[in-house]
């Protein structure tokens, strides 16, 4: 075990706030390229929904 | 009766090159890959934080290096592995290829931004700088140009294979660079240190290498998730007026 306390932890030898300023601006990287790939895909499943309403909307009126 | 016949036939891996096939095979790989990537992390961060000592002369600090390392060699493999699918693209013509390239990309240009930045990170209170233009963070910086290329050419292009054709060539032409940021170190006079890990000869605790690569795997663990997320995304794009892909969408929810 490396720290006796939280905030040694967070210190991290006076080497923190590089430490987290790595390991957060990857954190941060990796939610937003997941929240961006989970949103595309529900704006893109919803369009197609649409559309296919759309088209049997059509077929019912001929 | 198409799908028939090929049902029929003895299964090869080449069936899956067809999106019709990959899209479900792909959906039902990405849990395992997100679910492994976690647990691997998981016992990245415990061994990172709480079980490697500190380096007798850097103290914390070296302890980037467990997300620096992967990130840069992700950053490479990722690119010779677009590159790859690239080029498959042009030999056999396989649309599925380019999906795999493009959706390849922005992971990529994303652990290459990490890799300069936690380099960054870590060069201030060892180097006592952010930044120097030598060989080893000139070329991997050129390497995140490359990619933002490759992705805008992409979405500069309205025809799908017009854009894989244009963005294909530029992915083959820019792998020159990928040997040059890996023997930069060698080649030239660089403040970046050399390589640790070597094929004969790893100049690092066993403890501090297994950690290293536990986070190497959890990184190779999360692109392929993501990146099969983003194909199948691609593949919904792409193929939106055929019937197979209504019923898939229609299983799925």
């Amino acid at each position: 075990m490396n720290w006796e306390n939280p905030s040694q932890f967070f210190a991290m030898g006076g080497h923190g706030l590089y430490i987290w300023a790595s390991y957060g601006v990857l954190l941060l990287f990796i939610l937003v390229e997941i929240f961006a790939v989970k949103k595309h895909r529900k704006d893109i499943t919803r369009r197609l929904k649409r559309l296919m309403q759309a088209r049997a909307k059509m077929v019912e009126k001929e | 009766m198409a799908a028939e016949q090929s049902e029929k036939k003895p299964t090869s891996w080449l069936r899956f090159s067809s999106p019709r096939n990959f899209y479900p095979l792909a959906g039902k790989m990405i849990p395992w890959f997100m679910g492994l990537a976690i647990v691997l992390v998981l016992a990245g961060l415990y061994m990172t934080f709480f079980v490697v000592p500190p380096d007798y002369q850097q103290g914390n600090s070296y302890r980037i290096m467990y997300i620096h390392v992967p990130a840069a060699w992700m950053s490479m493999l990722i690119y010779l592995l677009m590159a790859f699918y690239a080029g498959l693209y042009f030999v056999l013509n396989v649309k599925l290829a380019d999906m795999m390239a493009g959706s390849l990309a922005i992971t990529g240009a994303i652990f290459t931004f990490i890799a300069l930045w936690t380099g960054a990170m870590w060069g201030k209170p060892t180097w006592g700088t952010w930044w120097v233009w030598d060989a080893r963070l000139t070329s991997e910086l050129l390497l995140l140009f490359l990619y933002l290329g490759y992705i805008s050419l992409r979405a500069a292009i309205d025809d799908p294979n017009r854009a894989a054709k244009a963005s294909g060539l530029l992915a083959l032409v820019g792998v020159v660079n990928v040997p040059i940021i890996y023997f930069s170190v060698k080649w030239w006079n660089t403040l970046h240190q050399g390589a640790s890990i070597t094929t004969n000869k790893t100049s690092m605790a066993t403890e501090m290498f297994i950690t290293l690569m536990i986070m190497v795997f959890a990184f190779w663990m999360y692109t392929i998730a993501v990146v099969l997320m983003r194909v199948r995304n691609e593949i919904i794009e792409r193929e939106r007026d055929t019937n197979w892909l209504v019923e898939e969408l229609g299983k799925e929810k």
